[in-house]
């Protein structure tokens, strides 16, 4: 018997490689548990029946172009589509021996923070499934709290791995930018898209980024990983500088139980041999959301101009000639959110707006950046909640689209400075999962790796949904 | 910073999006709120200050110009709504 809600991917990988388990029997327990629980939760888009190799499986947000698998980001417009070539990711995943075990479901276009934008309906929460898993990956980050795969990719773009993982007490790492290609993935914003794992441990997270990682040659924004990933082994964090922003430990909105959690993770810390000190990121936080909201919709409405009923997806006609069909087709085949973005992008881009929008936003971004080099000039590692909530309820904030996009206040700032970040769960407020973030500089996934892993043996965290647990 | 009923349009037509009246209305209130909230980026003053493009300092890197096989046609028209001899089909303009 697999206890799939348990077994973390290492100890599935070692069930394998003893022959244990086979290849076989172990995508039918996922898919035996994904009958079972996704009914409610819907995590998946769709599913594969048989596993395409002799490893452990895994889940793609359905952002992930796998070849004869459809992948549609969530979008209506892109139903039916079914890509003729893998992503480098997907490829390098099954080069390591996973299997594709199935397709997640995520906010539209990636474009959310509670996977209700999806063209497919909502996943929600395996804590309590009156609430959202957070998003844009929910889909990946349900399928993983819940034991409907043993880990997953998302991607994250203002915080879509981070602070879904946040919400349903799981690890998730948003990589450097340009360590993990993006070739094959469907673009929202491409100076800000990064594809991370999302895992039940930190050590899975590190064995999962160390075969997606590298330079690709088919993305010329990837680079090489200036040193090896390491699987973090160490329990202690002596010698280890840790940075509490004030800023981002204190901005408003910040539930007192998310608080209460982080603080005492920042005190265990201190128990576990670090150096703890307050530092200051004053701009990064009070116009990181704002600069995040005009670059990002900017370089989508570039990146969505593609869906015009031409190539692939969605066409509708109308009785006016190829104009008309390009019109029709997008507002028939996107949902608000993009919309929205679209327009917006457009606006700040639009001639007479471009340099007090989006040329200003770019210069923010420099000070963004400034700002934690400077940080990181006393301290390895910053910390703060993921996430200021635990995990909403579903449709509290989907009539106003700005009380949404604050679900990313805190992910956002180092997002926009290009650095890695990983959330580890670090307790529990009112039954729901808390999300502590560990921000390094460029490169330092390792030392993430290494501290994520000791607060997680010392905090003891029970990665099994409480409702779920035997 | 108001957006108008007028430039809602304008930059829908721009964007390729033809929307509904009861879209129009909704998104002029909710684009208004959010160009409010972006517009504090002009708080700041960065005469001075260069932009960032790219998050990551690097530099260009050269290859060896190798041809490869490319995308078969059958492949790339595979998801075409609409295809005729080898070409993707729209209607007339």
């Amino acid at each position: 018997m697999i206890d799939t809600l348990r077994l973390t991917a290492e100890e599935a990988m070692g069930l394998v490689e003893r022959g244990e388990v086979s290849a076989a029997e172990l995508h039918r327990a996922y898919l035996d548990a994904i009958g079972e629980r996704d009914g409610e939760l819907h995590a998946y888009l769709r599913t594969v029946d048989e596993p395409d190799g002799d490893g452990v499986p895994i889940a793609f947000k359905d952002l992930i172009s796998t070849r004869g698998v459809e992948t549609t980001a969530g979008s209506k417009i892109l139903e039916g589509y079914v890509p003729v070539y893998d992503a480098t990711v997907a490829t390098r995943c099954r080069d390591a021996a996973l299997t594709l075990l199935g397709k997640t479901n995520m906010d539209e276009f990636a474009m959310g923070s509670s996977t209700e934008n999806s063209g497919y309906g909502p996943t929600r929460n395996p804590w309590d499934p009156e609430r959202v898993p957070g998003g844009s990956s929910g889909g990946s980050a349900t399928a993983v709290a819940g034991g409907l795969a043993p880990w997953a990719l998302g991607s994250d773009t203002g915080g879509s791995v981070k602070q879904p993982a946040s919400l349903c007490g799981i690890v998730g790492l948003r990589p450097t930018y340009g360590t993990v290609s993006r070739y094959g993935i469907v673009a929202f914003a491409s100076s800000l898209d990064q594809i991370g794992p999302m895992t039940k441990t930190v050590r899975d997270c590190a064995l999962l980024y160390r075969i997606i990682a590298g330079r690709d040659p088919c993305d010329t924004t990837t680079v090489e990983l200036p040193q090896p990933v390491e699987i973090p082994e160490r329990e202690d964090l002596n010698g280890i500088r840790i940075g509490v922003p004030r800023e981002l430990n204190e901005t408003e909105g910040i539930e007192s139980g998310v608080k209460e959690s982080v603080e005492r993770t920042i005190e265990l810390c201190r128990e576990l041999g670090a150096e703890v000190g307050e530092t200051t990121l004053p701009r990064s936080v009070e116009y990181g959301l704002a600069c995040y909201y005009l670059v990002a919709p900017s370089e989508a409405s570039s990146n969505l101009a593609r869906y015009d009923g031409v190539r692939y997806g969605l066409r509708v006609e109308g009785d006016d000639g190829v104009r008309a069909m390009y019109d029709k087709t997008r507002d028939a085949g996107f949902g608000d959110e993009p919309k929205r973005r679209i327009m917006l992008g457009t606006y700040a881009l639009s001639a007479g707006y471009y340099e007090a929008y989006y040329g200003q936003a770019q210069k923010v971004r420099t000070v963004i950046a400034r700002e934690h080099a400077a940080a990181f000039e006393q301290f390895d590692v910053l910390v703060s909640p993921t996430s200021p909530t635990v995990a909403f309820k579903l449709g509290e904030k989907t009539a106003n689209p700005l009380a949404m996009y604050l679900s990313d206040v805190l992910t956002i700032p180092s997002n926009m400075a290009g650095l890695p970040g990983l959330s580890i769960p670090c307790g529990l407020s009112d039954g729901l999962p808390v999300g502590f973030q560990l921000i390094g500089p460029q490169f330092s996934e390792n030392r993430l790796f290494h501290v994520g892993h000791a607060l997680e043996k010392a905090i003891g965290f029970d990665f099994v949904p409480g409702r779920l647990a035997p | 910073m108001a957006i108008t009923r007028e430039e809602v349009l304008h930059v829908a037509r721009l964007a390729r999006l033809e929307l509904t009246d009861e879209e129009v209305e909704r998104f002029t209130e909710q684009l208004s709120a959010i160009l409010e909230a972006v517009a504090k980026v002009s708080e700041l003053d960065l005469s001075d200050v260069e932009p960032t493009a790219h998050p990551l300092d690097v530099v260009n890197v050269w290859a060896e110009d190798e041809p490869r096989p490319s995308l078969p046609v059958e492949e790339a028209l595979a998801n075409a709504p609409e295809r005729d001899a080898g070409f993707f089909k729209v209607p007339p303009a």
